[in-house]
């Protein structure tokens, strides 16, 4: 379980969360919404220790993540695949060996137990035949679908996914949708999605949390979205529909 | 104005730390081995042909010059030799070395670093687990400190050679009396002196495009900034170490 408590950030004068609360339960899907520069990042990044917050703490399975040793993080963080919003994956390697990168440090597995786990990750991704390339060569849906088979590799408790559908057609988006979806359920991950694409959180998430004026200003399961008569949140999501137009339907994979 | 003020001490700090971190990860060899490896390879081997032809000449050029300056005096050929060994072992083997990798490692070392900043690969190194300052900054600056010396010496070796090679063909002196001119005022703390300098130097210009490539923020734009600092502030820590090597040793 992930507790988020009282997190307070800024950079320099620039106000950017302030006294944010978020419990994240084992297993569900959440999703982390809000307008460009509402601080969803930031928070994610808090999630894994990548920021420090200025007050409050963020607990992980327990243990506090900002005030513990540099070590004990590293330990903490190899519970977590990240997916980030460009794919962040190592451009001086092939798409296998990105895949297989936390293995070779991380694992005990012997160099053919590496390259079937990594097979085994790509075809989960639906990228079996992706492994000899190199990022330059692959499309943004497909890096980050393989930066995706990279966060899965250790088998993580948790997956954060930054803006996974950003700058994606439609119906990639599905697909990276389709994914998310498919892991949580296969994995019995805990997912954390950060987005402001209203079609990805009612297809993926279970919960979401609303970040609005540097605090978290709703939250609750999707469901309750369109039910709750809240103009803030209703503005936002009517908004995001109007952007993208007819809403996604259901997922099919590419 | 503070903030202003305060930005430089802030920088030499976070770049001690940095350093600080680095060397305090060199029980993780496995983390920074593979790296290394590479790291000696790409600043060492593939400097070779840069260095040998600057180097080259350099010799040429000093040996050259110096014969024309001394052509109408009564001191012997055998002179120039003692000039162009000494100069070559003392100072410009080092500092020709160092200029040109300046350019051609701190700007690579920072380019690269910095897009793997501004593109979240060191994030993503990060989350793994993974120390990154361990597995990035570590292997090159200790690369550097390993093949900068060998560099020096392969300078030397070719610049006094260039120096020999242009005496002899254009018939400034011949080979013996260059050689013995060179022993003549040869000192065995030259060489020495030398490989000092080339370790300081190549400690320099590896921490600085490490430290400049690490903690590049913005994109396109803060990637060439750090690759223009890392090659201008090296070449300025270099020619300041090298005064200060001179003075605090000779």
């Amino acid at each position: 379980m992930i507790e988020i408590q009282n997190l307070h950030k800024s950079f320099g004068t620039l106000d950017v969360l302030e006294d944010v609360s978020l419990d994240i339960e084992d297993g569900e899907t959440l999703a982390i919404i809000g307008r460009s520069g509402s601080g969803k990042s930031v928070l994610m990044k808090h999630i894994v220790g990548l920021l420090s917050p200025d007050r409050g703490r963020v607990l992980v399975d327990n243990v506090d993540i900002c005030s513990v040793s540099y070590q004990k993080l590293r330990e903490v963080r190899k519970r977590f695949g990240v997916l980030f919003q460009g794919g962040a994956l190592f451009d001086s390697m092939t798409s296998f060996e990105n895949v297989a990168f936390p293995l070779q440090y991380f694992s005990d597995l012997a160099a053919d137990e590496v390259n079937n786990r990594v097979e085994e990750c790509l075809s989960l991704v639906r990228m079996p035949d992706v492994g000899p390339k190199k990022p330059a060569e692959l499309s943004g849906g497909m890096r980050k679908r393989v930066a995706l088979a990279r966060a899965i590799a250790l088998k993580p408790k948790y997956i954060l996914y930054d803006e996974p559908t950003s700058g994606l057609d439609p119906e990639t988006s599905n697909t990276i949708d389709d994914l998310i979806q498919h892991l949580a359920e296969e994995m019995n991950v805990t997912s954390v999605v950060v987005t402001h694409d209203m079609h990805s959180v009612f297809n993926i998430a279970d919960r979401a949390a609303f970040l609005y004026g540097k605090t978290l200003h709703w939250v609750g399961p999707v469901d309750d979205i369109h039910a709750r008569k809240d103009t803030v949140l209703d503005s936002f999501v009517t908004a995001n529909e109007y952007h993208v137009g007819t809403p996604r339907t259901a997922s099919s994979p590419s | 104005m503070t903030d202003r003020l305060l930005a430089p001490l802030e920088a030499i700090g976070k770049y001690f730390i940095l350093l600080g971190r680095a060397f305090s990860s060199m029980g993780e060899v496995r983390t920074y081995w593979g790296n290394f490896v590479t790291q000696m390879v790409r600043i060492g081997v593939d400097s070779v042909p840069i260095v040998a032809l600057a180097a080259a000449f350099t010799g040429a050029v000093l040996t050259v010059q110096t014969a024309y300056q001394l052509q109408e005096s009564f001191v012997p050929n055998t002179i120039i030799g003692s000039i162009v060994v000494p100069s070559m072992m003392l100072e410009l083997a080092a500092v020709i070395t160092a200029f040109i990798l300046a350019g051609r490692v701190g700007a690579r070392i920072a380019a690269e670093l910095g897009t793997m900043r501004v593109s979240e690969q060191i994030d993503a190194l990060e989350v793994m687990g993974l120390n990154s300052i361990s597995f990035l900054i570590l292997p090159r600056v200790l690369a550097g400190i390993v093949m900068f010396p060998v560099l020096y010496i392969f300078a030397c070796l070719i610049g006094i050679g260039g120096g020999i090679l242009i005496a002899e063909a254009g018939g400034l002196l011949s080979t013996t009396e260059f050689v013995e001119g060179a022993r003549q005022f040869y000192q065995p703390f030259d060489p020495y002196f030398g490989l000092i300098k080339s370790v300081t130097f190549g400690f320099i210009i590896t921490s600085i495009a490490c430290y400049k490539g690490y903690y590049t923020q913005g994109g396109a734009e803060g990637v060439g900034q750090s690759t223009t600092e890392a090659a201008v502030q090296s070449c300025v820590f270099v020619l300041l170490a090298d005064l200060a090597l001179a003075i605090l040793l000779l």
